[in-house]
């Protein structure tokens, strides 16, 4: 599992890739974790593009529901989006489409976020 | 060896309501698409063959209560949830006035997993034997407290069958009339206890009441290892994912995926979805059964589970 964090306007959007499972949550959450903190301090939102995601365990799953539940606590929002087939099956089997709000497009949560974001990301 | 289901839901039996029968009927109709039936045997064949599942079954029902038929004399049950009293009823009809010997499982002594015992035929029956195997402290306790006054008008000690209560060790295996019985510890509120049972090559378990911890690699291979190769694992699937994880932590029971991903782990061969979740409906219960089998399609390498959602009534032949 990788992740990389980049930043348009005032959205952290944290792209991960690989796998995410029982080996790598613990890394996983420690980095999500740390960018809720941030975004909650700015009053901001994370999105995790999770185009690059092969697949998911229920371990990775709770990585996710453990940020969500986070991220209430401190007034914060995490969208994901750019889900592949598998995964976002995944998602709606765990009724973790439930839980999260799905975006089909990076491009498409920023907008929902800030105009600013949106254009930043839009930006060659 | 043969599994027979006699109660499935978990926390308090559930009944279809005459709206739920109602709503069936019309249903039926409607499928039949103006179809006439000249006989009660064309309609009952088109019932059996044409409908789905939600339309001509119902999940049910009774508490838990699973048997293991070996083909003996003695009858061997997991738990005396309310599905003890059709057990009941059967073994008073196989047995034909002879006294039976009933070996009983208990997974633990929560109400829903002993309320059938005071209306089990059998206990009633002089001569009969009633062997109750477990591993709680509290478990002659349990069954005694539920029949004293002024909960039930029948003190345990009226009752007219030998009844024993044979303490197990967990993780250590145990003959019983043949049969190899291996009870495991399991994360539930005062403990509950899985089983491994094997006879004649063929294994099974019976795994209720049950939360897993994801977090915890440890506790997973250990129940890979508790399930190994099994022939069937009956698994606590109360709740979907999300809710097991989240508002439902800690609740002490587990979901349909941790169930897929534990019996691919331990390459058994297949998953019963077990302790149903008493607030969801039949059609609930069908979505869930079909998203385990699309999540083990998903995720399958090299081996196949087969996955089913037990309901009273259901039986499989090992």
């Amino acid at each position: 599992m990788n992740a990389i964090l980049r930043r348009y306007g005032p959205v952290a959007v944290l792209q991960v890739s690989g796998r995410l499972d029982q080996d790598s949550c613990d890394a996983f959450r420690a980095e999500l974790s740390k960018q809720v903190e941030a975004a909650a301090r700015e009053g901001s939102t994370v999105i995790l593009d999770l185009g690059g995601l092969e697949y998911v365990s229920s371990a990775g799953l709770r990585c996710f529901m453990l940020a969500s539940r986070e991220a209430k606590a401190r007034e914060a929002r995490i969208f994901v989006a750019e889900l592949q087939p598998m995964v976002a099956e995944i998602f709606e089997i765990s009724h973790f489409n439930l839980v999260f709000q799905v975006f089909g497009t990076v491009a498409e949560a920023l907008a929902a976020v800030s105009p600013e974001a949106a254009a930043a990301y839009a930006r060659p | 060896m043969r599994l027979r289901f006699w109660g499935t839901r978990g926390s308090i039996p559930v009944a279809l309501t005459t709206a739920d029968v109602r709503d069936r009927l019309a249903q039926a109709l409607v499928a039949a698409s103006g179809r006439t039936f000249a006989t009660y045997e064309e309609a009952h064949a088109f019932a059996s063959s044409e409908l789905p599942f939600p339309i001509t079954h119902t999940f049910g029902g009774h508490s838990p209560c699973v048997e293991l038929d070996i083909g003996s004399d003695e009858y061997f049950v997991f738990d005396m949830g309310s599905g003890a009293r059709p057990f009941g009823v059967h073994v008073l009809a196989r047995q034909a006035r002879r006294p039976a010997v009933v070996n009983v499982f208990m997974s633990h002594v929560h109400w829903d997993h002993i309320m059938g015992f005071p209306f089990f035929g059998p206990a009633y029956v002089p001569g009969t034997t009633i062997r109750i195997h477990g591993c709680h402290d509290v478990l002659e306790h349990a069954f005694r407290l539920q029949q004293s006054p002024p909960c039930f008008p029948v003190e345990f000690d009226q009752l007219a069958a030998r009844i024993e209560f044979v303490r197990l060790e967990p993780d250590r295996p145990s003959t019983v009339s043949g049969v190899t019985v291996t009870p495991h510890l399991q994360l539930h509120s005062g403990d509950s206890y899985g089983y491994r049972v094997e006879h004649g090559g063929r294994s099974a378990i019976y795994s209720t009441d049950s939360e897993h911890k994801l977090e915890n690699r440890a506790e997973a291979e250990g129940f890979a290892r508790f399930f190994r190769d099994a022939d069937v694992v009956i698994f606590d699937a109360m709740y979907a994912l999300a809710d097991a994880i989240s508002v439902k932590a800690d609740w002490g029971h587990s979901s349909n995926i941790v169930g897929v991903e534990l019996c691919q782990m331990a390459r058994a061969k297949h998953l019963v979805l077990f302790h149903h979740e008493p607030a969801n409906d039949d059609a609930t219960l069908e979505g869930l059964l079909k998203e385990a089998r699309r999540f083990e399609e998903l995720t399958r390498t090299d081996h196949a589970l087969q996955v089913s959602a037990a309901y009273d009534g259901l039986e499989i032949d090992l």
